[in-house]
């Protein structure tokens, strides 16, 4: 006790202090705050629609309208389908944090069996398209990856990069990275076109294309190992020109500057 | 001749003799102080320190003909499909990595023994080159100014005005059989650049649109409101010997827009139930555009920024383009499919000289 006595003027006492007040506090609203409400009831399988009407309620109809039906702030939902929900709340994107030029793909706060809810409810306004089943978009075939990458390049790559790094739109939009992005994701994106990105729908893309499109994704993001090294996030000529000739001229000076700095004169001067 | 003009107190020599005791002459501050003493280098005065830079120069000499050896080694053994793991780099080829990395030794290791060699054993006394005057000496200047006027005078080139004349003319015509040869260049281009694929169409024999994907024609239905599609004209397939060619002039990007955001009602009459079929070719330098944003119906150019508004008229709203994008008039036939009656009303692609509109 002497010791910690001793020690009370340090310079970090204060720091100390505040560090273990704040520990503590925070230590007992966890221990008494009410535990979280808002989880829904997972035990609750019948009825997901009554059950997506209600988070619908909660988490989207402030901007998209108690029935969906859209406000300033939210477009209409009719129509959308099931695989629109799964996508959107699937990639945390909605609910959306603030309005923007784009929603960003973020945390996902709800549990998939919430998300198959409210795409219950969000279907019931209309027909729409319909979450995709695991074998729709987990290809089986070794073409698909090589017929994917045409399709790819036709379709998605002036947006999404050739190697599905994205890239930059006007005002602020963005065409996202695929790297990383779940198939379903990338299979549903394809057909309901969120935000500013357009649709490929079944009658133009079929969907045997759209499995292709996803294998080649997964390959060239995941899978395929880049035989040169250092892609510099395949983001095409400016950064590695940019790479270049910052590192690879400044190692030439760098090592010019030391050879002229270090004389071979007997007499050091 | 330089030596002939340099002051005899600047040679190196005569600095050797004076030991540098006198560089700078009491009373004239501006003097040129001359060369600082040469200081000799650590291996011109120790012969081991001298012998041991001879040896590092050859190693590295040596080096250099080892990585070469393990460059026509590495070549030999990794075969072309090996990847490995390499910290910084991720996962790369090995056979690439390999060649690379000794390549790389083997140039490197000639230059720093190069660099080495000159900065240890070469010579490094300091000679001073002058510079003398570009300009000859009035005597000669004065020679050749002499000869030249009596070369012109004996010529003469200044009292036979005729042949002073033709000669100029002849020599101002010959460069022209020169520009006339450009003409085999290649034919001229003649109406190519007003005219796409979609020329042949007519009302009475349409050409289908076919999807890019599907090679297949489409129905009005199959493209919905905030899809994007990309069709060539019937006919066209990649067995073509010209497909590249003839692809990039009659690329089509087919957008369908609610009626109630279209904005220009002459644009809309060449769609068909609000499907508009654009060029897919920006008029400002040609690049292939297909940055469609369905929400605001923006197509961007990666180029250049280029920014067409697709819901008016592909208005140019944005960077450098000059002119909207071209739209085709499209139609269904009694099928159903998409077709085409005719040509873009507009030529494709970059502006020319002769652009008609």
């Amino acid at each position: 006790m002497k010791k910690l006595s001793a020690r009370r003027r340090h310079p970090l006492a204060a720091l100390v202090v505040l560090l273990f007040a704040l520990a503590v506090t925070g230590g007992l609203y966890a221990a008494f705050a009410p535990a979280e409400k808002a989880q829904a009831d997972s035990s609750a399988q019948s009825l997901a629609i009554d059950e997506g009407k209600r988070l619908f309620a909660v988490g989207c109809s402030s901007c998209h309208g108690l029935n969906g039906q859209g406000s300033s702030t939210g477009p209409s939902l009719v129509g959308v389908g099931s695989a629109a929900v799964d996508f959107q709340v699937g990639t945390g994107r909605m609910p959306a944090q603030q309005p923007g030029a784009q929603i960003p793909r973020k945390k996902v706060i709800y549990s998939q069996a919430e998300i198959d809810q409210l795409a219950a409810f969000v279907a019931s306004f209309g027909p729409g398209p319909v979450v995709p089943t695991k074998d729709q978009y987990t290809s089986t075939s070794p073409d698909d990856v090589a017929k994917g990458g045409e399709l790819f390049r036709t379709n998605c790559a002036q947006c999404h990069n050739f190697a599905g790094s994205g890239g930059a739109l006007t005002q602020g939009k963005y065409a996202p990275s695929l790297d990383g992005v779940d198939p379903k994701h990338i299979y549903e994106a394809m057909q309901t076109g969120p935000q500013n990105m357009p649709s490929f729908p079944d009658s133009t893309m079929p969907e045997a294309q759209k499995k292709q499109i996803v294998a080649f994704v997964r390959h060239t993001t995941s899978e395929e190992p880049n035989p040169g090294g250092l892609a510099l996030g395949s983001l095409g000529p400016v950064t590695e020109g940019l790479f270049g000739w910052i590192f690879g001229l400044g190692a030439l000076i760098a090592v010019a500057i030391w050879v002229a700095a270090h004389t071979t004169k007997a007499k050091k001067s | 001749m330089s030596h002939d003009n340099m002051p005899e107190n600047k040679l190196p020599e005569a600095h050797d003799a004076s030991h540098g005791h006198d560089v700078a002459p009491h009373g004239d501050p501006f003097a040129d102080p001359g060369l600082p003493v040469h200081q000799p280098r650590r291996t011109d005065i120790d012969e081991r320190a001298a012998k041991r830079a001879e040896r590092q120069v050859s190693l590295m000499f040596i080096v250099s003909m080892l990585a070469t050896a393990g460059f026509i080694a590495s070549y030999v053994i990794f075969p072309i499909d090996k990847i490995v793991y390499i910290f910084p780099l991720g996962h790369v080829s090995a056979l690439n990595f390999a060649l690379g990395l000794t390549l790389g030794v083997a140039l490197f290791c000639i230059g720093a023994g190069a660099v080495h060699w000159a900065r240890t054993l070469m010579s490094d006394h300091e000679v001073p080159a002058e510079r003398h005057p570009i300009e000859a000496d009035d005597e000669v200047r004065a020679d050749v100014i002499e000869q030249f006027k009596t070369g012109a005078a004996e010529s003469g080139f200044g009292r036979r005005k005729m042949i002073r004349n033709t000669m100029i003319g002849s020599m101002a015509l010959v460069p022209l059989s020169g520009v006339v040869l450009l003409r085999d260049l290649g034919p001229l281009p003649e109406t190519k650049l007003d005219h796409t694929g979609w020329q042949e169409a007519t009302p009475a024999q349409p050409i289908q649109l076919i999807n890019m994907n599907t090679d297949l024609p489409m129905k009005a239905e199959d493209i919905q409101v905030g899809s994007l599609t990309f069709a060539k004209p019937e006919g066209l397939t990649e067995d073509d010997e010209q497909f590249q060619e003839k692809i990039a002039k009659d690329a089509l990007m087919l957008v369908r827009i609610a009626p109630e955001d279209l904005k220009d009602s002459d644009s809309s009459d060449l769609g068909f139930q609000g499907i508009l079929a654009y060029s897919k070719i920006c008029t400002h330098v040609g690049c292939p555009i297909s940055l469609y944003e369905q929400q605001t119906h923006h197509a961007l150019c990666p180029c250049h920024q280029s920014t067409f508004d697709l819901a008016d008229g592909a208005r140019v709203i944005f960077g450098p383009a000059g002119h909207p994008l071209p739209q085709l008039k499209i139609t269904t036939d009694d099928k159903g499919f998409l077709i085409a009656t005719g040509d873009f009303s507009k030529p494709v692609g970059p502006s020319f000289w002769e652009r008609s509109a």
